[in-house]
């Protein structure tokens, strides 16, 4: 399952950040998105999980295949981890949540109301809801934050063991992940403000 | 869809939902109308499928805003925007929960807080047959405009001025089946018209829900 990217531009509220972007996301393979603040990377992520339309360019092979983590976990703080996980996990045509659980060390905080659980743990659990989806292609937006050095591992694993199953993973982070992926700088991609034409001229 | 129907309703039932505030509501209007109208029962009785009616859509308006803003806030609604389900199904879930929680509490307290109001005995059964048919659209409707605000700070206020016209039609046919059944009079032309509306809605609203959502999310 290749995700493929051609001369893609997008904008967010209506300014154009990026555009000439191309690229492809092989099956097994990881992408680590870098980019300074404020460049665009979670556009370009929202843009290909589908939930805005890109302004230019072509998306190919991502209908239905991806996984989206934004920066907020999508938990509901009176339902239980469990619960949490069973949601998505129904919402997504799958049912096994045992192995996320195992893979993120969920299981002793199975029965907690998501409400109780720390940033990080919450964030574990967001991250767990990745594995129930059953989707090839995740897209994690600043998947790390609020996790500590040995969630981090916990999380470069379960992308390894992804990656390994024949998935892939586009990952916008700022740290090392220890993951053996292509780094994607979209710093020169910038989208350069559109010089004046005559419409602008004849209303200056 | 199911384990989105049986998530919603397992939150309304949780502690710090909301639930039960619409039914508070409409408890206390209903109480209180005797009191500032004065108890004299035959006027009592006049205004009553009105004042019931009334008292029902306002119910149903205080608990729209959190219709979708919980899972906006929460980042839920973006994922699910993204997963196998269509938005139109989303929203479709979304308002037979709202009618289930709030919508269907009211139709049931109904004929309890009739008798406050001294209801007509004929009245009752109407009643409850208008609400019955005229809540479920007041969910679509509501969700059409929590769709429409999501995304807003305190878009409450908005929400309120946006629905309560698309209410109208809604309000005078139910409440006029509801007042010509307590009169004994015929009510099958507003309640066809009511029936209308409410199939009007259930059928076309839940699409324009999802593109204005598919919008709001961008």
């Amino acid at each position: 399952m290749t995700l493929k990217v051609t001369d893609l531009a997008i904008a967010r509220g209506g300014v154009p950040v990026l555009e000439g972007l191309s690229f492809s996301l092989e099956a097994g393979n990881a992408l680590i998105l870098r980019g300074p603040n404020g460049i665009g990377k979670t556009t370009l992520l929202r843009t290909l999980a589908g939930l805005q339309p890109p302004l230019v360019g072509q998306i190919e092979g991502a209908e239905d295949q991806i996984a989206y983590a934004s920066h907020s976990d999508g938990l509901k703080p009176t339902l239980t981890v469990v619960e949490n996980l069973n949601f998505w996990a129904s919402v997504f045509g799958t049912r096994d949540i045992q192995h996320a659980l195992d893979a993120f060390a969920l299981n002793e905080l199975a029965d907690r109301h998501a409400g109780n659980l720390s940033a990080g743990q919450k964030r574990r659990l967001g991250l767990a809801r990745m594995l129930v989806t059953g989707r090839p292609i995740w897209m994690l937006d600043e998947p790390t934050v609020s996790l500590d050095r040995h969630a981090v591992e916990m999380f470069a694993d379960a992308v390894r063991a992804h990656l390994g199953q024949g998935g892939s993973a586009l990952i916008a982070t700022h740290i090392d992940l220890g993951l053996d992926g292509e780094v994607l700088d979209v710093g020169p991609n910038k989208a350069k403000p559109k010089p004046f034409d005559d419409f602008d001229g004849g209303f200056l | 869809m199911i384990a989105l129907l049986l998530r919603d309703l397992k939150l309304a039932f949780r502690a710090g939902s909301g639930f039960g505030l619409g039914l508070a509501f409409f408890l206390i209007v209903t109480v209180l109308v005797p009191f500032s109208v004065g108890p004299q029962s035959s006027l009592l009785s006049t205004i009553a499928p009105g004042v019931l009616w009334l008292g029902a859509l306002l119910a149903c308006l205080l608990s729209l805003d959190r219709l979708l803003a919980l899972d906006w806030e929460d980042g839920s609604l973006d994922l699910l925007a993204t997963a196998p389900l269509p938005l139109e199904s989303v929203v479709t879930i979304k308002a037979l929960a709202h009618w289930l929680t709030t919508g269907l509490p009211l139709v049931l307290a109904a004929p309890f807080l009739g008798v406050l109001l001294n209801l007509p005995v004929p009245g009752f059964s109407w009643l409850v047959i208008s609400l019955l048919l005229g809540t479920p659209a007041m969910s679509v409707i509501g969700t059409f405009g929590a769709a429409l605000t999501v995304g807003l700070k305190r878009g409450g206020l908005l929400l309120s001025l946006l629905v309560l016209p698309l209410y109208v039609p809604t309000l005078i046919f139910g409440a006029e089946v509801a007042r010509r059944g307590a009169t004994g009079m015929e009510t099958q032309t507003p309640l066809l018209m009511l029936a209308g509306i409410t199939a009007a809605t259930v059928a076309l609203l839940p699409f324009a829900s999802a593109a204005v959502l598919r919008i709001n999310l961008r």
